[in-house]
């Protein structure tokens, strides 16, 4: 089940949406087996990006390709699990009503339902209906959807928001589990103290990427006391070449400098 | 496309229906309720004769019209659909799933409209039932794709409600039950010869009147072309991908 080549692979990504540049030339090589922490302030695209790993997204230029296909191919519909921000679900079905619906979509039979109920550990709620749940346990079912048929990628867009800290940490234990059997896990926080959690990090700040490290090169190098620190170290250090290269280059060239292995294309 | 994917989403459509108790006695019970109203309306008169079968019409359009604009809607709105692109689901199981649930209950409504029509009202059908509930069908299938439709074109419940004023009341003044067909001024007379509606109640008032004829077959056939017509409009409007 180990996949030998890079699992997700962006050259030099760019994405405008109406008119704005959301993603502006991002490149990466993510492997299998690992949790790749999606991490940056909200409107940093994180979300888009992962639209675009996923084919929701419209390209502008640039490429993602996933698996070796292009993202969005035919033959990835059944190996990316997907979450969304908002819980994706239907509010008028139950979580198990959901779950079969979905499962019968990927053609999975009822064992996989039960599967992921216990995995999300919805057993106490799986008849109830969605819209009489809270806001973690909808995105704890939207996750359960997601992680139907054990696909190879997983990109789960903030799944851990409004989850009471015994359930959050339960989840990342899952995801480091899913990792060890070979899974390449995408996911996305806003939340600097997660990237603790993560085996790497892609750090996003207004669309580029602001660094592709572990989260002990991106401690180590910053010399920072928290993750929340060290971001805003890395941004400084950012913006300190970028003000040094303008006074360079008379402002007209704003070049982008990466930290240690910063995600060049 | 695959029958097995197309079952399970209207399994799942009438699922949701199924929980919501208040619509599924509405969409079931405000036919009949409204044509015992015609019916008293024209106590006096011999009209409901032809009033009532085309009112037996316009209940599966509208209805289905209403809650299918919503139902997409809200899957557009919620993430679902987006989802379910990202799966292994083509297009027109996700259409012909809406479909089938929503003409299924069409039936359930129509049965229920025509028992209450015949029995409580006095309506008399004296042509065929199964060419009323393929009628019935026919018009159900057509709310649900011009419903599907609408709803990409509306970013609000609010807008997508303001549609079936646009789309179906026009249809409805100039499909000869405010004033018959032949008395339209010219231009809109001709209108009201392509349009679906039209055609739904001329072949229903047809049944009812034990006159189904070749005439009754065109009907057929025009509503049929508008059903293809609004369904791969509506399949356009599902992308994959969005901006």
């Amino acid at each position: 089940m180990m996949n030998k080549g890079p699992v997700i692979e962006a050259h030099d990504l760019a994405i405008r949406r109406g008119g704005t540049p959301v993603l502006r030339g991002l490149g990466f090589s993510l492997p299998a087996g690992r949790t790749i922490g999606l991490l940056g302030p909200s409107g940093s695209g994180k979300s888009t990006l992962m639209r675009a790993v996923t084919g929701s997204q419209v390209i502008t230029s640039g490429s993602v390709t996933v698996l070796g296909q292009p993202a969005g191919g035919k033959g990835l519909r059944h190996r990316i699990g997907y979450m969304t921000q908002a819980a994706s679900i239907y509010e008028d079905l139950s979580v198990r009503q959901n779950l079969t619906y979905f499962a019968r979509i990927l053609r999975l039979d009822a064992s996989e339902v039960e599967r992921v109920i216990g995995i999300t550990d919805l057993s106490g709620q799986s008849e109830r209906l969605v819209s009489g749940l809270s806001g973690g346990q909808r995105n704890r079912v939207s996750l359960a959807v997601a992680l139907l048929g054990a696909p190879p990628v997983l990109v789960l867009d903030e799944p851990t928001v409004g989850l009471d800290p015994v359930l959050r940490s339960q989840l990342w234990r899952v995801f480091a589990g899913l990792a060890a059997s070979g899974t390449c896990l995408l996911v996305s926080s806003h939340v600097m103290e997660e990237a603790m959690r993560c085996d790497d990090l892609l750090l996003l700040r207004e669309g580029r990427l602001l660094a592709h490290l572990s989260p002990g090169e991106l401690m180590e190098s910053t010399g920072a006391a928290t993750p929340e620190l060290a971001f805003l170290e890395l941004i400084a250090r950012q913006q300190d070449a970028t003000d040094g290269a303008s006074a360079v280059h008379g402002g007209r060239h704003r070049r982008r400098q990466h930290p240690k292995r910063g995600g060049r294309p | 496309m695959s029958p097995a994917r197309i079952a399970y989403t209207a399994h799942r459509v009438l699922e949701q229906i199924r929980h919501d108790p208040r619509t599924v006695a509405l969409m079931l019970v405000v036919p009949s309720l409204l044509i015992g109203l015609v019916a008293w309306i024209f106590s006096e008169t011999g009209a409901f004769t032809h009033i009532g079968p085309a009112m037996i019409a316009l209940f599966p359009f509208v209805v289905m019209f209403l809650v299918t604009s919503i139902a997409t809607l809200r899957e557009r709105r919620g993430g679902t659909l987006e989802r379910l692109l990202a799966m292994p689901l083509a297009k027109p199981d996700f259409i012909l799933g809406y479909a089938l649930a929503f003409t299924l209950v069409a039936i359930v409504q129509t049965a229920l409209a025509v028992v209450f029509a015949v029995w409580v009202c006095g309506l008399e059908i004296a042509g065929s039932l199964g060419l009323l509930f393929t009628i019935a069908a026919l018009d159900a299938l057509l709310g649900t794709s011009l419903g599907l439709m609408a709803s990409a074109f509306a970013r609000t419940e609010f807008q997508v409600v303001q549609f079936m004023p646009a789309i179906i009341l026009p249809q409805f003044l100039l499909s000869g039950i405010v004033l018959p067909r032949q008395s339209l001024p010219p231009a809109l007379e001709a209108i009201s010869d392509w349009l679906p509606l039209s055609h739904a109640i001329d072949a229903l008032v047809a049944v009812a009147a034990g006159t189904e004829d070749s005439q009754t077959t065109n009907s057929i056939l025009i509503i049929a072309a508008w059903i293809i017509a609004a369904l791969l409009v509506g399949s356009l409007t599902l992308r994959r991908r969005t901006a």
